[in-house]
């Protein structure tokens, strides 16, 4: 065990030494580079000086107005301003990292020498992130030493570490995101362009951390941090996965070939799962005795990951119920026997009629896999996570209004949910691994490929087990269940 | 050293090598010539381990380039088919770079650098940064980054391209010193007269496929027939024919020449001097009449197209 230790440790020191010739290198070249070098000099030296001018000159004319607030909060906020410029520059070497190797053809001598993908990827990212970063931490110094001596204001340590801490995730951030883009794309020029994918939200942070600022909510940044470090975890391990000799130097156009990814999907929608034969030779019969099985069976983590996270969802809506209970008497639970007759239509649920029920869930369930291909499956479990939610409100609040919280959920929601839950979590499971597909394709396979095969099974899914499914929850929610509830209430 | 079984790699739609098998032990050359686009890069890219073959395995010298990678590449010196230097840097720094990549000691690829620096000409321009070099001393410094770990194995993607007539023959003949130091090498060219002045066996490749192999010698046999020889006189040759008419077969005759082709010259030669010199014809030359390889590579092709059509056809 502590031979096994003691190789792993020496095989990481070997490792890291090797990425950090890579890492060594660029940032020599990086350093030789006076397009860089010399913005990067100007927001670590002189862009501090002039936000601590601005500071002190601001906390003056808030203080003739009697707004002192502004002005202390303004001199965190420039910190954070200050610490985040300079990181803005790990885009661009990040963003050149591998394709401009691959347009300066320096890429292929690199490939051919022992370094194994991970040494290469380190070595690239690790390049990317150290000479902005140290940048930013001269700026934030410069910055403090000169509120110092203008201001005598030193920072509480707390804000200090969390700008700190916030800088590196947001440039990891951006590292990775576009290590990424760089791995993926064949041109700098194409790129650029599909940096905006990381622009666009990093401006959107920054908004939402200056308003956090200004509020002085700190513990929401730690909150915000918590969630760069998730998607810096999951950003390292998409570019690690998708990171390999054969996409960069294999394709040499990005060709938008719709024809072709149009066969690759009906290729896999028409054939069993990869992997697998199938005795049946017609499509109907083998997609329910083999192919949804087999679908089924290797979906069955991500299904356990949605029925648990639902699972927490009613607890907390539970809890919620519990921590703000309905004032006794405030609704009685006596249900007339039209009371399904008479609901009114309100615009975003659907009419009491099976099929705009059934439409409706499938909509909703589409607008799932939407929303997870572009958060790696995590707002597709959100999503189904605030009915469930509220249902465990209801539950919660049943003993209040004097019900049986088991008695409302077995009259109100088992006739049809015994179906359309099931069939929920199954179509949910689908589009987290579809989200996924981003994060991790299939080994052998291309990110294309992963994704447009992701696709296909969800398609096989939605189509074959959970339309079906729901159609029969439709029509068990309209015949099924109201005449329960006017039975039982 | 070099060993390949039905290798074969697809990209998408499109399959860049068919099957190829290829044997090179130590200290042969085999040249691999074919057009643009025959599959040599692809081939090579696989045996140096930066691609993964889709079907079929290699091996360099005995390790998989599939499961073993790391040590393939330790055990292959590739020259990329262009140079790919980094412009910024200056000769040592880049070559510390690869040697350090390669894992060898900083005193060891210093005193290597300035071995192969001198071999190759480029001892003066050390000072220089390697954007200021010229085309040939850039396809230089990518040789000799190339040969910095000494590997048993070099794959040379057009080593000579873009280098003027001098340049070229150092590199000509630092390949055939390497050939002496038992090193197994792929020459990937399309130059033909390159091909047969270096390597020991040359195999055509098109579209992903060896369509013909072995030496040079024995392709023109091959696909050009016996070879043609020539024998010059110092006196008209007229009334010669009936004299060796049973011996050979002329194919083309001028007032002191003639050329025939014959599949026995060891023992058809001599008689044809001796009959000639005994009815007073004074032979000054016997000579095989050179035939560059140019025309087997053409005839490959065209025998090859022509069976694509016929398959098309069909």
């Amino acid at each position: 065990m502590i031979d096994t230790l003691v190789i792993s440790a020496q095989n990481g020191r070997l490792a890291f030494k090797r990425a950090w010739i890579i890492t060594r290198r660029e940032v020599r070249d990086t350093i030789r580079d006076w397009r860089l070098m010399v913005p990067i000099g100007l927001l670590t030296l002189v862009f501090p000086a002039l936000m601590q001018f601005v500071a002190i000159l601001a906390q003056d004319w808030v203080r003739r107005w009697g707004a002192e607030l502004i002005g202390e909060r303004m001199i965190p906020f420039l910190l954070m301003i200050v610490g985040f410029f300079p990181i803005s520059f790990s885009l661009v070497i990040a963003l050149e990292t591998f394709v401009g190797e691959k347009e300066r053809y320096s890429l292929e001598p690199l490939l051919a020498t022992p370094l194994t993908n991970e040494e290469l990827y380190w070595g690239k990212t690790m390049a990317a992130m150290i000479p902005p970063v140290l940048a930013s931490y001269l700026g934030l110094t410069v910055y403090l030493i000169g509120l110092y001596i203008g201001l005598r204001w030193l920072p509480d340590p707390e804000l200090l570490a969390l700008i700190v801490l916030l800088t590196t995730a947001e440039a990891l951030v951006m590292v990775s995101g576009a290590v990424v883009i760089s791995s993926q794309t064949t041109s700098v020029r194409a790129a650029n362009i599909l940096a905006s994918f990381i622009i666009i939200p990093m401006t959107l942070l920054v908004q939402a951390e200056s308003f956090m600022m200004f509020w002085g909510n700190y513990a929401a940044l730690w909150w915000i941090l918590a969630a760069l470090l998730v998607v810096d975890a999951v950003l390292v391990r998409m570019g690690m996965r998708i990171f390999n000799r054969e996409e960069l130097l294999g394709r040499e156009i990005d060709e938008l070939n719709l024809g072709k990814a149009w066969r690759y999907f009906w290729r896999f929608l028409r054939e069993p799962p990869p992997g697998t034969t199938a005795r049946q030779k017609r499509f109907l019969p083998r997609v329910y005795a083999h192919d949804l099985p087999v679908l089924l069976r290797r979906h069955l983590v991500p299904i356990a990951v949605v029925t648990l996270m639902q699972i927490v969802a009613f607890i907390i809506g539970w809890r919620y119920a519990l921590q703000y209970p309905l004032p006794e008497g405030l609704v009685a639970l006596d249900v007339p026997e039209d009371a399904f007759a008479q609901i009114p239509d309100i615009g975003f649920l659907p009419s009491l009629n099976p099929w705009a029920i059934m439409t409706h869930n499938l909509r909703v369930l589409a607008l799932e896999a939407i929303l997870g291909l572009f958060t790696f499956g995590a707002a597709a479990i959100a999503l189904l996570m605030v009915p469930i939610a509220i249902i465990g409100i209801l539950a919660g609040e049943a003993p209040f209004i004097g019900a049986s919280p088991w008695l409302l959920l077995a009259t109100f929601i088992l006739p049809h949910g015994i179906v359309e839950l099931p069939a929920a979590i199954i179509a949910t499971a689908m589009a987290l691994r579809l989200g996924a597909s981003i994060i991790s394709p299939p080994p052998g396979m291309s990110l294309s490929q992963g994704v447009l095969l992701a696709l296909a099974d969800w398609v096989k899914v939605m189509v074959f087990l959970v339309l079906p499914m729901l159609t029969i929850a439709g029509m068990l929610e309209v015949w099924l269940t109201p005449w329960i509830v006017v039975n039982v209430w | 050293m070099i060993l390949t079984e039905g290798l074969y790699k697809q990209f998408d739609d499109f399959v860049a090598v068919r099957g190829i098998d290829l044997h090179v032990p130590k200290g042969e050359i085999l040249a691999l010539l074919g057009p643009n686009g025959a599959g040599k890069t692809t081939t090579v890219r696989m045996l140096a381990s930066i691609l993964r073959p889709t079907r079929g395995r290699a091996w360099i010298a005995g390790h998989d380039v599939v499961k073993e990678a790391v040590t393939v590449r330790r055990l292959v010196g590739v020259l990329t088919e262009t140079p790919g230097l980094y412009g910024r840097m200056r000769a040592r720094e880049y070559l510390r770079f690869f040697g350090e990549l390669q894992g060898m000691p900083r005193a060891a690829i210093d005193v290597r650098s300035e071995q192969l620096m001198a071999q190759f000409g480029m001892d003066g321009v050390w000072h220089l940064r390697l954007g200021e070099y010229s085309k040939g001393m850039r396809q230089k410094m990518a040789l000799i980054r190339t040969l910095l770990h000494d590997p048993p194995v070099l794959l040379l993607d057009e080593p000579t391209s873009a280098m003027d007539p001098h340049s070229a023959k150092q590199v000509r003949d630092a390949i055939l010193t390497l050939r002496s130091a038992d090193r197994a090498i792929i020459i990937c060219t399309h130059n033909l007269a390159e091909a047969e002045l270096i390597a020991d066996r040359i195999a055509i490749i098109r579209r992903g496929e060896i369509v013909a192999r072995g030496s040079a010698t024995q392709l023109k046999r091959d696909l050009l027939g016996a070879p043609i020889l020539e024998v010059r006189t110092a006196n008209p040759l007229n009334g010669a024919r009936r004299l060796i008419d049973d011996l050979i077969q002329i194919e083309a005759e001028g007032d002191t020449w003639l050329r025939y082709r014959t599949e026995t010259p060891e023992q058809v030669n001599p008689l044809l001097i001796d009959r000639l010199s005994r009815a007073g014809y004074r032979v000054v030359t016997l000579s095989e009449v050179p035939r560059p390889l140019e025309e087997v590579y053409l005839q490959v092709v065209e025998k090859q197209s022509s069976m694509e059509e016929v398959r098309q056809t069909q």
